[in-house]
């Protein structure tokens, strides 16, 4: 136990958790503010197609991490089509491919959330004179119990994710090691202590971040 | 009376829901400041009258004027804010019942007006609710929460779909006195309810929906009493019809 306190004090620990915070919330910033305006559009109206698109959707919230991960270090490798950008190996990749792997449960729960709110409600809003945009974002106010619980779910999807940041990141010392990766490499090294303390890290961590959002939650409502 | 200008006209509207007809009226106007109630048994197509003339929906066929203009697509935003909805199952928000009272100003970007809703809720009872959470409420306090709501910022039209089905009594009183000022100030209202009684207590006119049709529009008491149409007779002594 004395040891685990000890390994708290490890230098390289708060620059881990640093940037598996800037990767994961970056990441989930990119996913929220496509996913949600995106979701809540496919909850609230009717086209053709949408079936399709539903389903696209709900198979990409089933999309394994790591094949999302080798699909961004092809693009991203030098002779892939986006090899220019000379990503690899940095958090900008790694915030690529949590954004991409986020996206859909953002934006697939924020659907069933917004397409959950009851008709009613829209021909309340709307007797009451509310414009189009104000229509959509009060049923959007109604759904923010299940849009915060898709942000969540994406969160907890991301931040716990090794096997896409693993390939695209590289898990490069003080460069693109993360919480997951960092916990997978001492494991193997058999620095069970460090690989402990680093577990509680991103645990304690996980809380915190959902403890805020939560906090968001409960201000929206008192709008 | 009669010489006042259509705030509704309906002609020869018909509205089905999956081929079935459900509303089939030849020919109504509604008056500028004048309360018509409609009523008619369960099923008869009251509250989906109301929806039309909410522009919820528009008409199967036939053509419905507004204000003497053809409504054949979905009005403009500061036309149809003219006219309101209390609904027969009314929804609140998920928010405090003094933030559901202020949305329709809030989304007319008007002045929050809080000597206007603190009004509102003294006059409906509401008071001492002003801050619970509105979903949180009971039938009867939704309803009037409603009520205040579709008030606070001044409908030219009010549709009420029977605004007084949870009430008891004492708040019956409220709420018709609360209509009464409204009429008083020249509102239009259109009640749809199944209570004779309240027909008589607030309404200029009546007119008998039977089966989506009218069958029988007059000035009330004179509908009341002297109903000309078998079926009003039958409707008003309480022998349902068909
Ligand atoms: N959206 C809808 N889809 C299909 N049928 C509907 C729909 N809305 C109403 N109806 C049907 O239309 C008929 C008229 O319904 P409406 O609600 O207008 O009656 P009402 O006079 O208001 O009755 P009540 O006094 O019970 O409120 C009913 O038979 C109802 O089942
Ligand atoms: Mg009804």
């Amino acid at each position: 136990m004395s040891q685990l306190l000890t390994e708290f004090r490890r230098p390289e620990l708060l620059q881990i958790v640093a940037l598996t915070l800037r990767v994961t919330g970056a990441a989930l910033l990119l996913a929220t503010v496509a996913g949600v305006p995106i979701g809540a559009l496919l909850g609230l109206v009717r086209f053709r197609g949408q079936r399709l698109v539903t389903l696209v959707l709900y198979t990409g919230m089933g999309l394994p991490p790591v094949v999302v991960g080798l699909f961004v270090y092809l693009s991203l490798s030098s002779s892939g089509p986006l090899g220019v950008l000379g990503w690899l190996f940095t958090p900008t990749a790694m915030i690529v491919a949590q954004a991409i792997i986020a996206f859909p449960l953002v934006a697939g729960l924020t659907m069933s959330a917004v397409a959950g709110v009851d008709r009613a409600v829209r021909q309340q809003v709307f007797a009451l004179g509310a414009s189009r945009w104000q229509s959509a974002w009060t049923v959007l106010l109604e759904a923010r119990v299940g849009v915060t619980a898709a942000i969540v779910a994406a969160f907890g999807g991301i931040i716990s994710e090794v096997g896409a940041v693993m390939l695209v990141g590289g898990n490069i010392e003080g460069q693109t090691r993360v919480l997951t990766t960092a916990i997978v490499l001492y494991t193997r090294q058999g620095e069970f202590a460090l690989a402990m303390a680093l577990g509680v890290v991103l645990i304690a961590v996980a809380f915190g971040a959902n403890v805020l959002l939560l906090r968001l939650q409960g201000r929206l409502r008192d709008q | 009376m009669t010489t006042a200008p259509a705030c509704y006209r309906l002609e020869s509207v018909q509205h089905r829901y999956g081929g079935r007809v459900v509303l089939d009226i030849g020919s109504l106007e509604i008056r500028r400041g004048e309360t018509l109630a409609v009523i008619g048994p369960s099923g008869s197509g009251k509250s989906t009258l109301l929806r039309l003339l909410q522009f919820l929906e528009r008409p199967t066929a036939g053509r419905l004027w507004f204000d003497e203009r053809l409504v054949d697509s979905e009005p403009a935003l500061d036309v149809r804010r003219r006219v309101t909805t209390v609904f027969q199952r009314p929804f609140v928000l998920n928010r405090s019942v003094r933030a559901n009272l202020a949305f329709g100003l809030h989304v007319r970007g008007w002045s929050n007006r809080p000597a206007e809703i603190d009004h509102l809720l003294t006059a409906l009872g509401l008071a001492p609710l002003a801050h619970a959470p509105a979903q949180s409420l009971s039938g009867g306090e939704i309803q009037r929460v409603a009520l205040a709501r579709a008030l606070a910022f001044d409908p030219d039209v009010l549709l009420l779909d029977e605004p007084t089905a949870n009430l008891d009594p004492r708040n019956v009183r409220l709420v018709e006195d609360l209509i009464r000022e409204r009429q008083a100030q020249g509102v239009t209202v259109v009640l749809a309810t199944h209570q004779i009684f309240q027909a008589r207590r607030l309404a200029h006119r009546a007119a008998l929906l039977l089966d989506g049709q009218v069958i029988e529009v007059g000035p009330t008491a004179e509908m009341l009493d002297h109903a000309s149409d078998p079926r009003t007779r039958a409707f008003l002594s309480g022998d349902m019809v068909y």
